[in-house]
């Protein structure tokens, strides 16, 4: 097997607007995704993560502009030229958006949706890519597939359009699938559906999936690993298990302490203030303002991604509060 | 015939029912809520649980007044204050509810003035009580909308609805815009409510975990009927009826595995 991971991050940055007014939006990230394996970015709004898997599509607005490296199979995505990028977006990566009523095309039938990108692509035939479009459908479980591929998007339920995106994302075989809060707008029974399609599928392929979410919980059932962005930074990364039953830094802490339960009525311990974006943060730790355990020293100075038992934290005192932060999550 | 003795509901709905008329379904009208009944005391709080479809959001906009009952009752006790309704929505969207141009202090005072007639000192002073209530300060009042944070506007909108002193809150997913760290305070706040008022909550939501902190009766919904009523931690520690198993097991938890669904 080849050793280069699928899609490699390294210290990437994205900043946008104008000359005047230029805002960091994604800071220093680095990730890696190998080839079945399934990674979740999680955060909250404004916290980077859907800016960073567009950059690594190179989807970004023409105002935007990303620095760092992101290779893909040792290649750098950023030096494509056009005629490698259109061929790296048709063929090795796929995009699975958050709402998929907003990503087709209401007048054109579901047929032409599926089938446009491997055609456009030279990767199938018209005829061939219709077939394969329905074994597919089939494989997934959507009944009459063949009729499916005469109707139009409004016609469709959403659970059911999401599932039409998982194939138009699989039909051309790629390598690596981002999933961008795939199953956000869905209902919770139809969530658990569109996953476990779309996990059985990343797995049967040994595909290397990027999943974001805002949801940890959902995130920590479905991924390997996991990296919790903050204020367009990576402030954790570790495997899913540890990070989720012992997380090291205090906003993961935070995320996990607030949300509620639905087996127990308990005083929520919110994270106080509002989640920030990048540009809106000074000097150091973007999460000192919320932080119940931030020091001078954390507001002043930004702390770096470092290797804290097997896994890498950006907090200065990871070593002083352990303990206090296991209480957080689990009193 | 309940005795006189007992406080009167806060809302009682019986036999509720809405036809949406067939314009391409072949003529057959579309059942959005099928014979719904419930009481809801006053001070209490009721979850209205259910997925996309289910009629909730219809049947909550019926007794806010927003939609017409094909047919069945909406009883809701009180007469409001001054020419306010007594029952208020708090909607999920908090920027599509709040007026972009108008500053959060100036529309509260507005609202107070015009519905229930204080005057221009006493509106504004009430103002800043309101916001103090749901924890914004004078700073805020100042601020237009798009100034505020998605958590402050709901707070806002809360404390819009509460203005007007209503017997119900109607809260159609008033949390489910919000990102996880916020919703926690606003959820807070809205339980903080429940202990300091006597006003009642209808809760709309698909979201269980919500619900058990902030209801006490619980009642799921499936395509425009009832499938399940009873005190919230009664449903969803014993779900008697398999949608609403079928929804519990849905939920991501530590341990879970997403399924695909047998039938």
């Amino acid at each position: 097997m080849n050793n280069a991971p699928l899609l490699e991050l390294r210290g990437v940055g994205i900043t946008a607007g104008d000359r005047r007014n230029r805002r960091t939006l994604v800071r220093d990230v680095d990730l890696t995704v190998a080839a079945g394996e399934t990674v979740g970015l999680v955060g909250e709004s404004g916290s980077g993560k859907s800016m960073l898997v567009k950059s690594a599509m190179r989807l970004l607005p023409r105002h935007a502009a990303t620095s760092g490296r992101i290779d893909f199979e040792g290649r750098s995505v950023l030096g494509f030229s056009r005629r490698e990028l259109s061929a790296y977006r048709s063929r090795d990566v796929a995009l699975i958006h958050q709402d998929p009523r907003a990503h087709t095309n209401p007048l054109r039938t579901i047929g032409d949706f599926l089938v446009e990108g491997v055609v456009a692509g030279k990767l199938l035939g018209p005829r061939e890519a219709r077939q394969r479009a329905c074994a597919l459908m089939a494989a997934i479980g959507i009944t009459d597939p063949e009729h499916r591929l005469t109707q139009y998007p409004h016609q469709l339920s959403g659970g059911l359009l999401q599932r039409m995106m998982i194939v138009a994302a699989l039909l051309p075989s790629p390598k690596l699938v981002f999933a961008d809060e795939p199953t956000t707008a869905l209902d919770v029974t139809v969530q658990s559906e569109v996953m476990a399609i779309l996990q059985e599928q990343i797995r049967e392929r040994n595909l290397g999936l990027l999943f974001i979410s805002h949801d940890l919980d959902l995130a920590a059932a479905v991924t390997d690993s996991l990296a919790v962005m903050y204020a367009g930074t990576v402030v954790e990364r570790g495997t899913t298990a540890e990070v989720y039953s012992r997380p090291l830094h205090p906003y993961t802490a935070g995320l996990l302490a607030c949300r509620p339960s639905a087996t127990a009525v308990t005083r929520l311990k919110p994270i106080p203030g509002r989640p920030v974006s990048a540009y809106e943060v000074a000097s150091g730790c973007a999460f000192a303002a919320r932080c119940p355990f931030a020091t001078e020293e954390c507001r002043k100075d930004r702390p770096q991604l470092r290797t804290v038992e097997d896994r890498l934290v950006a907090c200065h005192r990871v070593e002083q509060i352990g303990a206090e932060l296991a209480q957080v999550v689990h009193s | 015939m309940t005795t006189r003795s007992v406080i009167a509901p806060a809302l009682v709905v019986e036999g509720l029912r809405k036809e949406f008329p067939a314009h391409s379904r072949g003529g057959k009208a579309l059942v959005a809520v099928d014979d719904v009944s419930f009481t809801l005391e006053r001070g209490g709080s009721l979850a209205v649980v259910g997925e996309s479809g289910s009629g909730k959001t219809t049947t909550a906009r019926i007794v806010a007044g927003l939609e017409r009952a094909t047919s069945g009752t909406v009883t809701a006790a009180g007469s409001g204050k001054g020419t306010a309704r007594p029952v208020q929505m708090v909607f999920q969207d908090p920027f599509a509810s709040l007026d972009p141009r108008q500053r959060i202090g100036a529309g509260l005072t507005e609202l107070l003035r015009v519905r229930i007639g204080l005057g221009r000192a006493a509106a504004r002073e009430r103002a800043v009580g309101l916001l103090a209530e749901v924890g914004l300060d004078e700073q805020h009042a100042a601020r237009l909308p798009r100034d505020l944070s998605g958590g402050q506007r709901q707070r806002v909108a809360i404390a819009r609805a509460l203005a007007l002193e209503p017997e119900i809150l109607i809260l159609d997913e008033a949390v489910a815009a919000l990102d996880v760290s916020v919703q926690a305070q606003v959820l807070n706040l809205l339980r903080d409510i429940r202990e300091r008022t006597t006003v009642a909550f209808l809760f709309v939501s698909h979201d269980l975990a919500v619900v058990r902190q902030v209801t006490d009766q619980c009642l799921v919904m499936r395509n425009g009927r009832v499938v399940e009523q009873g005190p919230t931690a009664e449903v969803l520690d014993h779900p008697r009826d398999p949608y609403t198993r079928e929804l519990l097991d849905a939920v991501p938890r530590p341990g879970w595995q997403p399924r695909r669904r047998s039938a």
